[in-house]
């Protein structure tokens, strides 16, 4: 089983994912307009609960797989902070950045 | 059960990397990052292929379990501090099996690998050899272990405690939110489970939050004090981190993980399942 082992953290989703049938929620954490790998990126459902988290990857990418529903994208790097909402209401990839300082 | 006798914190470990009878070991939800920079002196502990069975579904037995710590230079008497990525996760999961193998003296880094790179301590690449020792691990303690039977006749009668997040419970979504959904088993919970996601018991530094907090968190989730308690996720390494507040930090005596988790329990023909956010408590 691929168990819970963190997913490399990339751009081009994973051969096994269908954006047809599932939420995708992607996209890139920035600091000046710059990437920033290394981030604990967290996905926060509508009532601020913590869903999951994961380390953007050295281009600053990150991924998730949700409901449908409202949901809060934040970031914590030892450079800042900051977050991004964003709402899926079905099936498809969402695209989003997140600007810490 | 104190905090100082199953947690070390980030401040105590950086001053303890050369302690002699103190072993680090690394233990990580993302088994490349120790290739990335690890504390140094850190041993890797790798969950999939080495605390694993590689052909049933379940651990390395006893005899397993002797032969990796020996190889990894862990020896009976030594002091383990485990830690890992996404929160302790992983190293919490660790943790349970060196109790389980009756391991004496081991700990938690608070916070784990979060907490020490927002701290930026010191990480290295540096290889760590270790000379190999010859481990004597105990039978598995049964009493934090439980198992699918167990867990079916405790509905209704023991605490459950899924500690997925609420769509995971709600049966909404089978995985965690960045693991693809691509699973075959059914999607809900075990009846009267109450709904306690893990990270309700850690800080966003991926430090636990005090007693007080923990406290407050399970007794409003409704969880009974005077029965045993079984926590569960998908896997059982969520659940494990949970297990370690509950047993370890709060000090509840009877208190088992389900490692067959949401995958097996989610699969078993014939036994109830719930759906939807689950009754108020």
């Amino acid at each position: 089983m691929s168990g819970c082992g963190a997913p490399e953290q990339s751009a081009a989703l994973p051969a096994n994912v269908d954006p047809g049938k599932e939420i995708v929620l992607t996209g890139r954490v920035l600091a000046d307009g710059q990437p920033v790998g290394g981030a604990f990126v967290r996905l926060l459902d509508a009532a601020g609960e913590f869903t999951a988290e994961v380390v953007s990857s050295p281009e600053g990418d990150f991924r998730f797989f949700a409901a449908p529903g409202a949901w809060t994208v934040r970031a914590l790097h030892r450079s800042g902070r900051g977050e991004t909402a964003v709402s899926a209401d079905g099936p498809g990839l969402h695209t989003l950045e997140v600007a810490v300082a | 059960m104190s905090r100082e006798n199953v947690l070390v914190s980030a401040e105590w470990a950086e001053q303890n990397l050369d302690t002699p009878g103190v072993v680090f070991v690394e233990v990580d939800e993302d088994t490349t990052a120790y290739d990335g920079g690890h504390i140094p002196g850190a041993v890797r502990v790798d969950w999939r292929t080495e605390l694993q069975d590689p052909v049933r579904r379940d651990f390395v037995d006893r005899a397993g379990f002797e032969k990796l710590l020996s190889a990894k230079g862990i020896a009976n008497e030594d002091t383990v501090v485990l830690y890992g990525g996404n929160n302790n996760w992983f190293a919490a999961y660790a943790y349970w099996y060196f109790r389980l193998y009756g391991h004496q003296s081991v700990k938690l880094l608070d916070g784990g690998r979060k907490k020490w790179e927002l701290d930026g301590r010191p990480l290295t690449r540096d290889a760590v050899e270790r000379e190999a020792t010859t481990y004597q691990a105990q039978e598995q303690d049964a009493s934090i272990r439980a198992f699918r039977d167990e867990v079916v006749d405790a509905i209704g009668a023991k605490n459950l405690v899924d500690v997925r997040s609420p769509d995971e419970f709600a049966g909404k979504l089978l995985a965690p939110a960045h693991l693809p959904q691509e699973q075959a088993q059914r999607a809900g919970h075990i009846p009267s489970a109450i709904n306690v996601p893990w990270s309700k018991a850690a800080n966003e530094d991926g430090t636990f939050k005090n007693d007080d907090e923990l406290r407050t968190i399970y007794g409003e989730a409704g969880l009974d004090g005077s029965k045993p308690t079984i926590a569960y996720c998908r896997i059982g390494e969520r659940s494990s981190h949970t297990w370690f507040v509950l047993h370890e930090l709060l000090g509840h005596e009877d208190v088992k993980n389900y490692d067959g988790s949401w995958t097996e329990y989610g699969s078993l023909v014939g036994v109830p399942i719930e759906v939807g956010a689950g009754k108020e408590s």
